[in-house]
């Protein structure tokens, strides 16, 4: 920070070079944002070394390149094994997990914001950006946890009546939050407050929309949080790896570490990983199951009768790759087609976000968004290509999975008026006589 | 864009241009030439940001050019320019609330077109400022890019909301129904699409400018589109949802500026000099009397009050019920207090009067949050008026930015206290069940009814 307030107060010696170079720089046709920063000296901030000391110490002694490898490797691998013990810790650690992410990821874009418009007097604005974040969390929490919950929810009298009035409280916190973002607004600060509160709601829509849509696919089941998950991490590898042995043809000025051989091999190493463990994973009811709160327990169960996506089908190969295998049929999860689907979305589009984040820190001229991950910067970092996925998958789902949940149905029956309860249910009778389901004689 | 490259050479000439400037003072010297000429930007240059440097190099916005008519230019010559100005906001504040009554006769598929064109209207307003402020016409994809993504936007909205109001004439249509079934996944693609082309076009120089496009864009699909679709979905709910909240900001606007007018004394907030405390207040009052008025007036035709419905045998919209307990005169004995007043036992009342009190109240109290908030954002991009659409007035925006929270408001009350979940959606889920789950729900529900006694056991219905 201290190196972004001096810009103003140019290094007295720099001054007669950067004078001569600036011809030079407006030749080259960059913006004078561009030049700008680069006449005011000031490199990047190199982001301070967060490396544990136990981990300096044992690779004292490798180069610095290799150091940067072995670094980056051990946390992946750590971070691999996080995540593998969270899954085993079950899905409310889960949900508690996703939300930290989303805090962390929240609060880094909002501090690069900060950063860029130098907004760091402006004491009001922190303060409404985090009430902003709390306002629109308990509006989708409260969504979600009133369609998942809805028998806990009904035993219980406050909750009872937070849940129906639940739009209307939101609304009104929302806009308790608007109206001190308009009191607060000083004479000469008013374009920086606008791009605080736009940057806020930016980084909003971003950011929890994609948490919540996320356990929204993890009280699908939990096999649709990991799987997409872990094809974009292993697309993330397999991509570098590919690149790192084969790679030539370089793929979109914007990353220019990415490569076209990386791309395609990462592309076919991912749909394979992708078909292997739901392979693996269709298995187990754990993983297969819709979460589900039981009330008598009072916590969550994940057990069912697989539904007929997880059950094991048989096809028939086609000519083309029978000759290659030589099998004539092969026993496959109905889950297992759907996730090529994933897997192809995770490699195809997911770079997207990843190009998406790249082209935003260039735009801001930050190397990463953080610093939390030594070797990898920020859990922004980590998480740029998941960005799109949450949402596919969510999508996916709701498209082609499941229909509408019967349940809530019944439960919003419920709530109409008797004379729109008995147009539904006399179209829904014709409906069914229609389809046969139904005798108009007997009804059974 | 071009100041923006000359940004380097610019101001530069006159501070640190001058060849062998003692450089101490250049440092600090450059700064001042820039920000003597607009003081108001001292603050915004010490933090030296793209954006509040070109704070002080936007031109002061020429005057907007006169579009008053001709004819009534002729007809006030006689005037001083301030009486002059003053009719001409009357005579166009009177031909707007006409315009409103003639659509609102026309029906509710007028209505909606309207809606459609205004949010259009705006979008392209709160764009066109967004373009000046970055100065980025020279990259033309990105017009292209926010007209598609308002595109997709929309099309996901409409097909939520109106094609649950369509249900029956969807269901006839086969192309329809694989477009409702798989609504969600084609919007999705669709955006995607749009959000794939964003990355691709972005340029290596002018990557901040993008990424502000970009998120101005989505700030403004936010607040233009989601409130006009709660417009729409309100209208759906009963003309007089749409029609009362309306006008009461309508009316809050004029009665403020009448009472501020004659008296007018205490400044109510900074950021709008001209709005007062008297003002303020008198427009409460008026407003709620007004609401409660117009409320009165408006429950009494099934016109408004009922529900719209698209009948597919005719093909067309109607407005045809039995009104509901809320629109159906009341007895209701007055408090005490009233009573010595009014002189009387009891009064026959609507319920919706009641409801229009909270409505009336909101207009009154929180809408000029809205237009607080339009001037905050007028002030900081240094723009006298959204646009020029409308003389005297100045853009649409200008005029619909205290309606900006009404409409969500609206909609928040009627599905927190009027109605339950919307049935036409609930049967349209219920037919796209699996069959068997269909059958289930049958039973439990003809359960449910003959237990409640609104179907009988033995009758067919």
């Amino acid at each position: 920070m201290n190196e972004l307030r001096l810009r103003a107060v140019r290094d007295p010696d720099a001054p007669p070079v950067e004078k001569e170079s600036e011809p030079e720089v407006k030749a080259d046709g960059e913006t004078a944002s561009d030049s700008e920063n680069r006449v005011e000296a000031a490199p990047l901030v190199t982001p301070a070394d967060d490396t544990p000391e136990v981990l300096n110490r044992a690779l004292s002694n490798l180069s610095s390149r290799w150091k940067n490898w072995w670094v980056r490797g051990i946390l992946t691998l750590a971070m691999i094994a996080f995540f593998f013990i969270i899954i085993y810790l079950g899905p409310m650690v889960l949900m508690i997990i996703v939300m930290c992410v989303q805090i962390k990821c929240f609060q880094e874009i909002i501090t690069i914001g900060y950063n860029v418009y130098h907004s760091y007097e402006l004491p009001w604005f922190r303060t409404l950006s985090w009430y902003f974040l709390l306002c629109v969390n308990y509006f989708f929490y409260g969504e979600t946890v009133t369609d998942y919950f809805f028998t806990l929810v009904q035993r219980e009298e406050p909750l009872r009546i937070l849940s129906k009035y639940h739009r209307f409280i939101s609304f009104t916190l929302y806009l308790i939050g608007f109206c001190m973002f308009v009191l607060s607004l000083v004479k000469k600060h008013y374009r920086l407050q606008f791009y605080m509160f736009g940057w806020t709601h930016v980084t909003l829509l971003i950011v929890v929309t994609q948490s919540h849509l996320v356990i929204h696919n993890l009280f699908e089941g939990m096999i649709w949080f990991i799987v997409p998950i872990s094809c974009v991490i292993c697309n993330d590898i397999m991509a570098y790896m590919f690149g790192f042995f084969f790679g030539r043809t370089p793929l979109i000025k914007l990353s220019p570490k990415k490569t076209w051989e990386g791309f395609i091999g990462g592309f076919f190493a991912t749909v394979l990983f992708g078909l292997l463990l739901s392979y693996v994973m269709s298995g187990y009811r754990c993983f297969v199951c819709p979460v589900e709160y039981n009330n008598d327990t009072n916590s969550f169960t994940v057990d069912c009768e697989p539904s007929d996506l997880f059950r094991l089908h048989e096809y028939n190969i086609p000519e083309v790759i029978q000759s290659v295998i030589g099998w004539k049929i092969i026993r496959m999860y109905p889950f297992q087609i759907h996730s090529i689907a994933l897997s192809t979305f995770a490699s195809l589009i997911g770079p997207f976000g990843g190009f998406f984040a790249s082209g935003f820190k260039r735009a801001f001229k930050i190397k990463d968004f953080a610093n939390t991950i030594p070797g990898h910067g920020g859990i922004m970092d980590r998480f740029d290509c998941q960005y799109l996925m949450a949402t596919f998958v969510n999508v996916y789902i709701a498209s082609f999975i499941r229909g509408p949940n019967p349940s809530k149905l019944i439960q919003q029956f419920m709530n109409l008026r008797p004379e729109q309860q008995l147009h539904i249910f006399s179209t829904l009778k014709s409906h069914l006589i229609d389809k046969g389901m139904l005798t108009d004689t007997t009804e059974d | 864009m071009l100041e923006l490259r000359h940004r380097g050479v610019g101001p530069g000439p006159g501070g640190a241009g001058a060849p062998p400037p003692p450089e101490g003072v250049a440092a600090g010297g450059d700064h001042e030439a820039e920000s003597t000429s607009d003081k108001e930007t001292d603050i915004d240059d010490r933090y030296g940001d793209l954006d509040s440097r070109a704070d002080s190099e936007i031109p002061e916005i020429p005057p907007s050019s006169d579009r008053t008519p001709e004819i009534l230019k002729k007809a006030l010559s006689g005037l001083s320019s301030r009486w002059k100005n003053w009719w001409i906001r009357g005579i166009l504040t009177l031909t707007m609330i006409s315009l409103f009554f003639l659509i609102i006769y026309m029906g509710s598929f007028m209505l909606m077109l309207l809606v459609l064109g205004i949010q259009v209207k705006c979008f392209h307003e709160i764009i066109t400022i967004g373009y000046r402020v970055y100065r980025s016409y020279d990259l033309p994809w990105f017009r292209t890019l926010s007209w598609y993504f308002l595109l997709c936007v929309n099309y996901f909205f409409y097909g939520e909301t109106v094609a649950d109001y369509f249900a029956t004439f969807v269901q006839r249509e086969e192309q329809l129904q694989f477009l409702i079934r798989y609504h969600r996944f084609i919007s999705f693609a669709l955006y995607l699409a749009g959000f794939c082309m964003f990355v691709l076009s972005l340029v290596k120089k002018h990557y901040r400018l993008q990424f502000y496009m970009f998120a101005w864009t989505h700030v403004t699909l936010l607040i233009t589109v989601t409130q006009s679709h709660l417009v729409i979905q309100n209208l759906f709910e009963g003309m007089i949802w749409f029609l009362v909240p309306i006008s009461s900001v309508i009316c809050n606007d004029i009665t403020a500026y009448l009472f501020g007018f004659f008296f007018g004394r205490t400044p109510l907030i900074k950021l709008s000099p001209k709005k007062t405390w008297e003002g303020f207040i008198g427009g409460f009052f008026s407003t709620v009397v007004f609401g409660f008025i117009a409320a009165y007036v408006l429950s009494k035709y099934q016109y408004f009050v009922c529900p719209v419905e698209y009948r597919s045998d005719v093909n067309s919209f109607v407005t045809e019920c039995e009104p509901s307990e809320l629109f159906q005169l009341q007895s209701y004995s007055l408090p005490p207090f009233l009573k010595a007043v009014l002189r009387r036992e009891r009064v026959n009342l609507y319920p919706f009067q009641i409801h229009s009190i909270a409505l009336s109240t909101f207009a009154s109290l929180i809408g000029p949050f809205g237009g607080f908030f339009a001037s905050g954002f007028k002030r900081a991009f240094k723009i006298k008026d959204f646009a020029n659409t409308i003389p005297g007035h100045g853009g649409i925006m200008d005029r619909f930015d205290c309606q900006y929270l009404m409409a969500t408001f609206v909609h928040v009350y009627i599905t927190s206290f009027i109605r339950g979940p919307n049935p036409s959606k609930v049967l349209q889920q219920l037919l796209v069940l699996q069959p068997e789950q269909q059958l289930n729900i049958y039973k439990t529900l003809k359960m449910h009814l003959i237990e409640k006694g609104i179907l009988q056991p033995t009758l067919k219905v």
